[in-house]
């Protein structure tokens, strides 16, 4: 089949960009949305042209490295996928996409379709440490977890980081990867100690980095491809205002 | 990127004022207050199908210790301008957060409501301003009775611009409760697998049930149901 590709093309992060038409011809419906890519990237090499810049590492839908907006929607239109796993069979012949950066001022473009999500790393180093034992490993079941509990800490310790939630946010909000880290440990028994100190700490790194305020329209849901649900933006709200009202408190009788 | 680029903590001087989570907390109690004299307003409007006295003696009691009455509407005032000075310190920040927006972009999850809140917020705040200038002070109403509200509602939407502009700020207000009234919750952080959909439905009927229930009154004069006293004496 062939394709129509509309791409940001930027050369680096302090050039304006703007986007580029390209054919796809002879695609492959079996291929993924990155093998397509790398065809076209073939081409514009042997064509002597810049090839076109994206991210990705494990192309199996589990390192996070890889995403891009195709036709307004973060990862493109199926469901619960990443781009490396999205399939061309679920586009047509003729077909026009348009293929751009996630949008925020948080992330900056740093080329093409590649931009830099420290901040998200920031967000996570903010949380902290957890006080776990290390040394030998623990007997199985000496620290009872419902079974509910452990289900809800995995769904959202799915979070792979990609930022997809932040690209489909109207107002570029990391509300949905922030509740994710807070929920993960903030529901299991060993991230009890620094619950509050983990949810201060991460929602102010998210205030530093200018991401947006969450309006709850829940854009950020649909468009994950780990399907993780906002009820752990919700858990971040509880979290962070309970923290907060605690903390007044703590610094109170510290003489803070 | 490698560990030591990242150094986490630089915003930990930030105070809970002025975090995003804090002023969605504000948005969502100042808008369950706003919604508790949405409803409270709404039962009494409903009183003029029982009929001219029934009303203006409500009217009368509402008026009749100007203490409770100027409590009620400092607490409604403060909510309204919290709500509004809030609301104008997010966008700020959300307009900031994406500089550079897309060149398609498919809103696919979200509802019409979620979407239009800063549109059919601004738009009911002048509605509320044009609607206390025309029933509350009198300044704009034709023939304006300080003691006989059951006339001024009736004589107020005989004019049929008039009804029709009230039908439609009603159902922007309608439009904004219908997705305020479940999103109130998220904000202050309960959220549930069984109960939040339950919640969500909650707030749909609420629109529906409260835009028949104060369009109903509009309705009703235009179609002649509500009538000047006059013609029943």
């Amino acid at each position: 089949m062939n394709l129509t590709l509309h791409v940001w093309r930027q050369k680096n992060s302090g050039a304006p960009g703007s986007m580029e038409r390209y054919a796809a011809n002879d695609v492959n419906p079996d291929m993924s949305f990155l093998e397509m890519l790398d065809v076209v990237n073939e081409g514009l090499i042997t064509a002597g042209k810049e090839p076109i810049a994206f991210e990705h590492d494990c192309r199996e839908g589990i390192c996070g490295s890889c995403g891009f907006v195709i036709n307004g929607i973060p990862h493109g239109p199926n469901k619960g996928t990443t781009v490396c796993q999205l399939h061309m069979r679920y586009f047509k012949d003729g077909d026009e996409l348009f293929l751009e950066p996630w949008r925020a001022k948080a992330f900056p473009v740093m080329k093409d379709l590649v931009v830099d999500r420290s901040a998200f790393d920031r967000i996570i180093a903010s949380g902290g440490y957890i006080t776990a034992r290390t040394g030998s490993t623990q007997d199985a079941n000496t620290i009872p977890i419902p079974k509910g509990v452990a289900d809800s800490a995995m769904d959202a310790a799915a979070c792979i980081g990609c930022g997809a939630c932040v690209a489909a946010c109207p107002n570029a909000a990391a509300a949905l990867f922030t509740g994710a880290k807070i929920s993960h440990l903030g529901l299991l028994p060993q991230g009890q100690a620094e619950r509050d100190r983990r949810a201060l700490g991460m929602v102010a790194q998210v205030n530093a980095e200018m991401f947006g305020a969450c309006t709850n329209v829940a854009e950020c849901e649909a468009v994950c491809p780990k399907g993780i649900s906002v009820e752990v933006i919700a858990r971040m709200n509880a979290d962070y205002l309970k923290a907060s009202w605690k903390d007044r408190g703590a610094r109170k009788e510290s003489g803070e | 990127m490698s560990p030591t680029a990242i150094s986490g903590g630089s915003g930990g001087t930030l105070r809970f004022l002025e975090s995003t989570i804090f002023k969605k907390a504000v948005m969502a109690l100042t808008g369950a207050i706003l919604f508790g004299f949405v409803s409270g307003h709404l039962l009494g409007n409903l009183q003029i199908f029982l009929g001219p006295d029934r009303l203006n003696e409500y009217a009368a009691f509402l008026k009749s210790n100007m203490e409770v009455l100027w409590i009620a509407r400092t607490v409604l005032l403060l909510s309204v301008t919290a709500h509004i000075v809030t609301t104008v310190q997010l966008m700020r920040i959300n307009q900031t957060a994406r500089p550079v927006g897309y060149a398609k972009k498919n809103n696919s999850h979200s509802t019409l409501a979620s979407r239009t809140m800063y549109y059919s917020g601004p738009m009911v705040a002048a509605f509320v301003v044009y609607h206390l200038l025309h029933f509350t002070t009198g300044t704009l109403h034709p023939e304006f009775s300080p003691v006989d509200v059951y006339s001024n509602v009736v004589v107020g939407f005989q004019r049929l611009p008039v009804a029709i502009s009230y039908i439609v700020a009603v159902g922007l207000l309608c439009l904004h409760l219908s997705h305020g009234v479940s999103s109130l919750f998220q904000s202050l952080g309960f959220s549930h697998p069984q109960h939040t959909p339950r919640i969500k439905a909650v707030a749909r009927l609420v629109g529906i049930l409260y835009f028949a229930g104060y369009a109903s009154i509009p309705a009703a004069v235009m179609l002649g149901i509500l009538r000047a006293p006059s013609v029943h004496l």
